[in-house]
């Protein structure tokens, strides 16, 4: 059995609805069980006090958001090689998704700055590359809804994400090499000595399961959505000639 | 049960509430469209198999 043959809409469809019945709820278990475990039974940190309990939401949602955009890069480049209309489509259907996780972190770190740092906002590296981030996605939102011909805007919108992917790399490694910004460093790290708290860590990891299982399972469902509309665009197209 | 977030409150419940409300328009709009596209393409369906048994 080979990956391409996810490529088949029928095939994916058929899949997802397989899928779907699982992830789904173990998404929303994932995610619950995360947030009450870090909303309720996490301490203070010793220097945040209780906005600690924020880096559940702003970690996972800032992860996923550079993901989503680097698993359109794939799925573009999937289409621009190979020709997979599913593969465009996934990509189509990933952007809202990913947009969204992107406000939730440009909205959660805000919230979080202004106490710590004295500021809603800084045009500080990593902050600056997620709001560019964040324009790229509506871009590509905006960019799949004024082409008309399909695979024309299957070709412009895999061309803007290859340029965006630019950002999303920044954004995931601006606090490395640009250190000059308000910004901490990774919460996350292989480096033991870097990481944080086991007490905070373990529920964080728990909702970063969550979130990743949130997108699977939004990602599959709109893409079916998106392999439906085509099916649905062309009887419709049919009906009009005859 | 309520934990005491002190002087923090309104930036950690404006934080949680944020983000439900976000996740929360996002699942209900594709779980929305979903459904209308899922209905409107069984109509279209049902119209082409008539069509092709000659109305029948």
């Amino acid at each position: 059995m080979s990956i391409w043959e996810y490529a088949n809409p029928k095939k994916f469809s058929e899949t997802a609805a397989r899928i779907l019945p699982v992830v789904a709820p173990l998404s929303a278990l994932t995610l619950l069980v995360g947030l009450i475990w870090g909303f309720f039974f996490t301490p203070d940190d010793y220097k945040q006090g209780a906005t600690v309990k924020i880096i559940y939401l702003h970690v996972p949602s800032a992860m996923m958001a550079i993901n989503a955009w680097g698993m359109m890069l794939v799925t573009s480049l999937v289409w621009l090689i190979r020709r997979h209309h599913v593969s465009a489509l996934a990509a189509r259907a990933a952007a809202p998704i990913g947009l969204a996780f992107t406000l939730i972190a440009l909205v959660t770190g805000a919230l979080w700055g202004q106490p710590m740092w004295g500021t809603w906002w800084a045009w500080d590296p990593r902050l600056t590359s997620f709001l560019i981030l964040a324009l790229f996605y509506l871009g590509y939102i905006a960019l799949w809804q004024a082409v008309e011909n399909p695979d024309t805007a299957a070709d412009l919108t895999s061309v803007l994400c290859i340029v965006g992917s630019v950002f999303a790399l920044l954004s995931r490694y601006a606090v490395n090499f640009w250190n000059q910004g308000l910004h901490q460093g990774a919460s996350l790290s292989l480096d033991k000595e870097e990481n944080v708290s086991d007490v905070f860590w373990l529920p964080l990891l728990v909702c970063i399961a969550g979130f990743i299982l949130l997108f699977v399972s939004l990602v599959l469902l709109r893409t079916v959505t998106e392999i439906r509309l085509r099916r649905l665009a062309v009887i419709e197209a049919r009906e009009r000639v005859e | 049960m309520m934990p005491d977030l002190g002087k923090y409150a309104v930036p950690v419940l404006g934080s949680y509430g944020a983000t439900l409300a976000i996740l929360a328009v996002l699942i209900g709009v594709s779980v929305w469209r979903h459904a209308r596209v899922k209905r409107a393409l069984t109509e279209a369906e049902a119209r082409r198999a008539r069509a092709e048994n000659g109305g029948k």
